[in-house]
């Protein structure tokens, strides 16, 4: 019989610890099946972030440095710059790209950082139990927004792609989903093209993955796969935002 | 002197430039701030050249992050800064000394608290030899208090952060980051490092790198703060620096770092002249403090004045560090004008008797 599915090379063959139904463990093999598509798990470095994404050293066979919360982006930029010939990457959740280290962020994909930064996006905070996140929809209640999020309380939440698209230093930017098979075969061809940017030294590259949180959300795994698309999708729009076809467009 | 080493004319912050030059540093990440801005002009044209890189990061806390990649792949980076930028970065020094990552700061200090003024100070004594950031950890705190000392001792500090996988700083002021004074551009020797196989380099041949400070498993963490504690304690076995001058016969002792060692230097010569037996002992490494020569000192001097620009505190070390029949005395002055060396020689006379 033909071999049609696999764990990928550069996994560990340990089981996740992410909670049924989250969609971490997903990115987590995209990724890794871009990483051995390419060949590239002996010379990639993987940032971990703040958040669920912290594990990524308990499941990636590849070197990994940790980031203080909110930073990963400019240790991911530290890291490539000292060695241009390594592929470097981070998963940064929400509350760390979009609040804490939104600045980082920014500027980083402003200087054209030569890395992929993957954005998982599930709008709340996972790991300290289910506070509001800047990605938090309007209405959504959270721990910290027991009464459902408010504009005029709150502000609004941010869209992290649309935001890093408009910036001159970006070269790929894209927002997928994995709530579906179709879905994640685009995520897999996004996160795929985000690494081959990197590869060919076309610049900064940016995936933001809507993922599910069935367990903050207080939803089953189905339900809340239904939510990305009833509820996230509309206010997130899928697409490839941004492809540049060389570096130095200007 | 070798022929082929000049003495040239530079100011502290160049003379801190051209050390991180010689010691191998090719990354510099940092952001503007007065008084310490000759380092970043002086690499942001230098290191291109040598095939390194300079960033001006959008700030401090980024400046550190980008240090902490760059040191992950085991390579040589340093930052800049003063006082208000280095607070910034305090978090990411607590990390990678949690992550025994190696790390140069260089911090040609301000006076505050707040924006406070660009005025010589040594306000930042208790941050840079405290930890400054969260958790129980220790940095290499290094102070120079000349010119040549500035380019000495940041050669120095690359060698003691790779050695013990720290972070060390560089602890100046206004004052000796602005004046001018000869260097002689000559490499110290260089220390035999162990090599870097904890660096990230790419999982080629072996098993995969981790870097990290989170340690979530039962033991784990409090194993790695003794990891810890045993290389800070190794640091004051083997890493204490410091001056004396004049304290063979001395019956009363001037204790003093940086540009307070030079004023309290003068203080001394003028004493001298008048027939008191002053001598001056300057901590050139704040952490790890110089106790235990302190404390042999104490054995046979019993007066100590320690001097500091502001209000005490490098006095609590001399405290914990002399005997218990020796007395400290401290004269203190916040950021301003420098105090001149009569002011200190008035002082000594108080005390002196």
């Amino acid at each position: 019989m033909e071999l049609v599915f696999k764990r990928p090379e550069c996994l560990i063959d340990v089981p996740f610890h992410f909670c049924p139904g989250c969609h971490h463990g997903i990115v987590h093999r995209l990724v890794a099946e871009a990483i051995d598509h390419f060949k590239i798990r002996e010379k990639t470095i993987g940032v971990a972030s703040v958040g669920c994404s912290v594990f990524m050293y308990d499941y990636f066979d590849i070197d990994v440095v940790e980031a203080p919360h909110g930073r990963a982006s400019a240790v991911a930029s530290g890291v490539k710059r000292a060695r241009k010939d390594l592929i470097v990457f981070t998963i940064q959740g929400d509350g760390d790209l979009g609040a804490i280290g939104i600045a980082e962020g920014i500027h980083t994909a402003n200087r054209g950082e030569n890395i992929t930064l993957i954005f998982a996006n599930n709008g709340i905070y996972g790991m300290t139990g289910g506070q509001m996140a800047p990605t938090t929809l309007l209405g959504q209640k959270t721990t910290t927004s027991p009464y459902g999020r408010d504009f005029s309380y709150d502000g609004y939440p941010i869209r992290m792609a649309e935001m890093m698209a408009t910036l001159e230093g970006s070269a790929f930017v894209a927002r997928v989903a994995v709530n579906n098979p179709s879905n994640l075969m685009k995520a897999k061809r996004a996160i795929r093209k985000a690494f081959q940017m990197q590869i060919e030294g076309i610049g900064f590259s940016m995936v933001e993955v809507l993922m599910s949180c069935p367990t903050n959300w207080g939803l089953s795994s189905l339900e809340a796969n239904r939510r990305v698309e009833e509820e996230m999708i509309p206010y997130f729009p899928l697409g490839i935002l941004k492809e540049r076809k060389m570096a130095d467009y200007l | 002197m070798d022929q082929d080493v000049e003495k040239i004319l530079v100011r502290g912050n160049e003379a801190v430039a051209m050390g991180a030059i010689d010691a191998g540093c090719r990354l510099f990440f940092g952001y503007p701030i007065t008084p310490q801005n000759e380092i970043p002009e002086y690499l942001s044209k230098h290191l291109p050249p040598l095939g390194g890189e300079f960033i001006q990061a959008e700030s401090e806390i980024a400046s550190i992050n980008l240090l902490l990649g760059a040191s992950a792949t085991g390579t040589r980076a340093m930052s800049s800064s003063s006082s208000p930028g280095i607070s910034l970065m305090q978090e990411g020094l607590s990390y990678m000394a949690g992550s025994e990552l190696p790390v140069v700061i260089v911090n040609i200090s301000r006076s505050g608290p707040g924006l406070g003024g660009i005025s010589a100070s040594q306000g930042d004594y208790f941050q840079a030899t405290r930890g400054g950031g969260h958790g129980d950890y220790r940095m290499i705190v290094l102070a120079p208090s000349t010119v040549q000392e500035m380019y000495d001792l940041t050669f120095l500090a690359f060698d003691l952060a790779d050695k013990y996988r720290n972070p060390a700083m560089i602890l100046g002021d206004a004052l000796i980051g602005q004046m001018k004074e000869p260097l002689i551009r000559k490499k110290p020797a260089k220390m035999d490092l162990p090599p870097k196989d904890w660096a990230l380099t790419g999982a080629k041949g072996r098993k995969p790198n981790r870097i990290k400070s989170l340690y979530l498993q039962e033991g784990e963490l409090t194993e790695h703060n003794w990891k810890l504690y045993q290389k800070y304690e190794r640091m004051k076995r083997e890493e204490v620096r410091f001056e004396m001058v004049n304290t063979e016969d001395a019956n009363f002792i001037l204790v003093a770092f940086g540009s307070m060692a030079r004023v309290s230097k003068t203080a001394m010569e003028l004493a001298r002249e008048e027939g008191m037996r002053v001598g001056l002992f300057r901590p050139i490494t704040l952490f790890p403090y110089p106790e235990k020569t302190l404390l042999d000192l104490s054995k046979k001097v019993k007066k100590f004045l320690t001097v500091e620009l502001n209000t005490g505190q490098m006095v609590e070390d001399v405290k914990l560090s002399v005997d218990r029949d020796a007395e400290v005395f401290f004269y203190g002055k916040p950021p301003g004008a420098l105090p001149p060396p009569e002011e200190i020689l008035e002082e000594i006379k108080k005390y002196y008797r």
